[in-house]
């Protein structure tokens, strides 16, 4: 059993002449059902949609603050290591690029780790290149073992692995994995993804099967956005989303929607996603699904963020650094991509109290597993 | 004029407005909220708390000598992480209540009745006082009881959903046949809701989401605590009975013996 069949039997081409065929009508179906359908979905993430934005926005206000409260859960990234053997054309730390490649150590990382546990973080997301002989999964069980006592909480944003790896480290523990599939385009994955071990579509499609199926805690998917037309790549992640969910039912998911960034020396996006076009997405994720996890990084700027939390986003990172030692150990080395969100911790979390939220830094506990 | 207290385990109640500590824009709210509710329990999550950390700022603003703490087991999905993060609740908080809630699905937050009665049968010989969030299922309530549960707990509606007491008729069976508390546990919407369930006879209720997320959440716990109030004296009082059907002029079926 995996996604593959599922999404097979939805061939691109026909997905996307839906999304761009739906009406006023189809829109208004959407708002106004009580549980809503991956068809409604294609309704409001269609151009039709676009004038019922306020409504939307509305409703996806309603439906968060329901379910998740006046409160917004804080995360950081820490990133571990920059070597990596894969090209993809938008990532600074594609393997052609040339920069100083570093990985961090035990010292390096508990080094790290301090700063971000002074700022209260009790959330970290540790990032890592694809580099197997360097960052593999040993590297990966030293680094939980390493950060476990530091954290309550531990998630992971690195290559793809197999079903007993994960099951290896989550016992370590691991509690969340992110794996984005960059694109649901397989053409246009190939071309983005030319060399190593990630060019493979569907060793990649099938991973959050293999995190199911290994009994992860939470996993966290998207699409890069900037690739391909984001709608109808948005469909294949609620489509994913939707399989996830009844096959692997005790399992939390959250999504993200991070649009491409310029990093150095870098492709352009072929396709641009207008803070409309994101907002519109963000409550048709919302609209969808009433009880997934929305994540909204610091790739977005002050002014939209600020905006953007009420709009159905449960989480947010602050103070992030993408560059590995960027927090203490080396904080000139370059980083992954922009951040245009540099606001502290303490600012960020100021701001959300203006809001009316209250800034969550603890929910889990290394207890719990 | 005042009702029954309620007794569970050894603790007296004179509110029967259980509340919980989640989903509130600021702790300083919270307690606010939670004193203005006038309840004596209240449910937290060991996962949102720092225990190591003397100044928490949950657990700070809960020191009131009425606000008895409730911990809580929320994350965890089998019987054997429940009996553990029970553990550290007792050993961190200094208080051997518990509030069992198993729920593997994440979405739903459905509590799992094999997981809950498993943990409960253990969680009572380890010394616990557990108050199991079940189904509004009759018989996994008498099962509970016979374990040794203090109260049970079950649910009126999804949690979170602030749909009211769609399980009513579980509800009221649970009620007539239970020997421990029967508490009434999420999906509590409204003040009617919560009066609605203490006029059939629930011991008490549990209210969270119904408060934290209220345009004015100090205003609304004061409102739940009045319903509380009055649906309990209503209770005590004995409701009248509905009129069933108008009188009929002419008795086709019991003419015969005039």
């Amino acid at each position: 059993m995996s996604f593959r069949p599922v999404f097979e039997a939805h061939p691109w081409d026909a997905v996307q002449a839906s999304i761009y065929a739906k009406t006023a009508a189809d829109v208004e179906r959407a708002l106004a059902a009580p549980r809503r359908t991956l068809d409604d979905f294609k309704a409001l993430v269609s151009p039709a949609a676009a004038p019922y934005l306020e409504q939307m926005a509305q409703l996806s206000h309603r439906l968060t603050r329901r379910r998740f409260g006046n409160t917004m859960q804080l995360y950081v990234p820490l990133y571990l290591s920059n070597e990596c053997q894969n090209i993809c054309t938008y990532c600074g730390f594609s393997l052609d690029n040339k920069l100083k490649r570093r990985t961090l150590s035990s010292v390096e990382m508990l080094a790290e780790a301090a700063v971000l546990k002074g700022w209260g973080y009790d959330h970290v997301l540790l990032v890592t290149g694809e580099a197997n002989q360097t960052v593999g999964v040993d590297y990966l069980e030293k680094a939980l073992k390493t950060l476990r006592p530091h954290f309550a909480h531990l998630s992971m944003e690195v290559q793809p692995l197999d079903q007993a790896d994960y099951e290896r480290l989550i016992p370590q523990g691991l509690n969340t994995v992110l794996v984005y599939q960059e694109t649901y385009h397989q053409a246009d994955y190939k071309t983005h993804h030319p060399k190593g071990k990630k060019s493979n579509f569907y060793y990649r499609l099938d991973t959050p099967d293999r995190l199911g199926r290994a009994g992860i805690h939470k996993m966290g998917l998207g699409v890069l956005i900037g690739l391909e037309d984001w709608r109808t790549d948005c469909f294949y992640t609620a489509l994913h989303l939707d399989y996830l969910e009844k096959t692997y039912w005790q399992t939390k998911y959250s999504l993200s929607f991070p649009r491409l960034r310029p990093a150095e020396g870098l492709l352009q996006p072929k396709v641009e996603m207008s803070d409309r076009e994101l907002v519109q997405l963000i409550c048709a994720y919302r609209l969808l699904n009433e009880e997934v996890e929305l994540s909204l990084s610091t790739r977005e700027t002050p002014a939209f963020r600020d905006q953007a939390i009420k709009l159905g986003i449960t989480s947010i990172s602050a103070g992030s650094k993408t560059n590995p030692g960027g927090y203490a150990v080396e904080p000139e080395s370059l980083e992954q991509f922009e951040i245009s969100d540099e606001r502290s911790p303490a600012d960020i979390a100021a701001m959300l109290r203006r809001q009316g939220y209250e800034p969550v830094w603890k929910d889990w506990d290394a207890a719990l597993a | 004029m005042t009702t029954q207290p309620l007794v569970i385990a050894d603790r007296t109640f004179t509110s029967r407005l259980f509340t919980g500590t989640g989903k509130f824009s600021s702790s300083a709210l919270m307690e606010e909220a939670l004193l203005a509710s006038g309840s004596e329990l209240v449910t937290v999550a060991l996962k949102r708390v720092d225990v190591a950390d003397a100044d928490d700022d949950i657990l700070r603003h809960l020191h009131h000598s009425q606000l008895h703490l409730l911990p809580n087991t929320s994350g965890v999905r089998t019987a054997r992480e429940a009996v553990f993060a029970a553990q550290l609740a007792r050993e961190a908080l200094e208080t051997n209540w518990l509030k069992l809630e198993i729920h593997p699905d994440p979405k739903y937050l459905l509590p799992d009745p094999v997981e809950t009665l498993k943990a409960a049968e253990e969680l009572v010989k380890l010394g616990f006082v557990v108050l199991p969030y079940v189904h509004a299922d009759p018989v996994l309530c008498k099962r509970l009881e016979a374990v040794g549960v203090a109260a049970v707990m079950p649910l009126g509606a999804p949690i979170g959903s602030n749909k009211g007491l769609l399980t009513k008729e579980f509800l009221e069976i649970i009620i007539g046949q239970s020997k421990v508390p029967v508490v009434v546990d999420a999906g509590i919407g409204a003040p009617s809701h919560a009066a609605a369930a203490l006029e059939m006879g629930a011991d008490a209720v549990l209210v969270n989401t119904a408060i934290a997320v209220a345009g004015q959440p100090v205003a609304m716990a004061h409102a739940f605590k009045m319903a509380v109030e009055a649906g309990r004296l209503a209770y005590e009082a004995r409701l009248a009975a509905p009129v069933a059907h108008e009188a009929v002029a002419s008795s086709p079926l019991t003419a015969f013996l005039d």
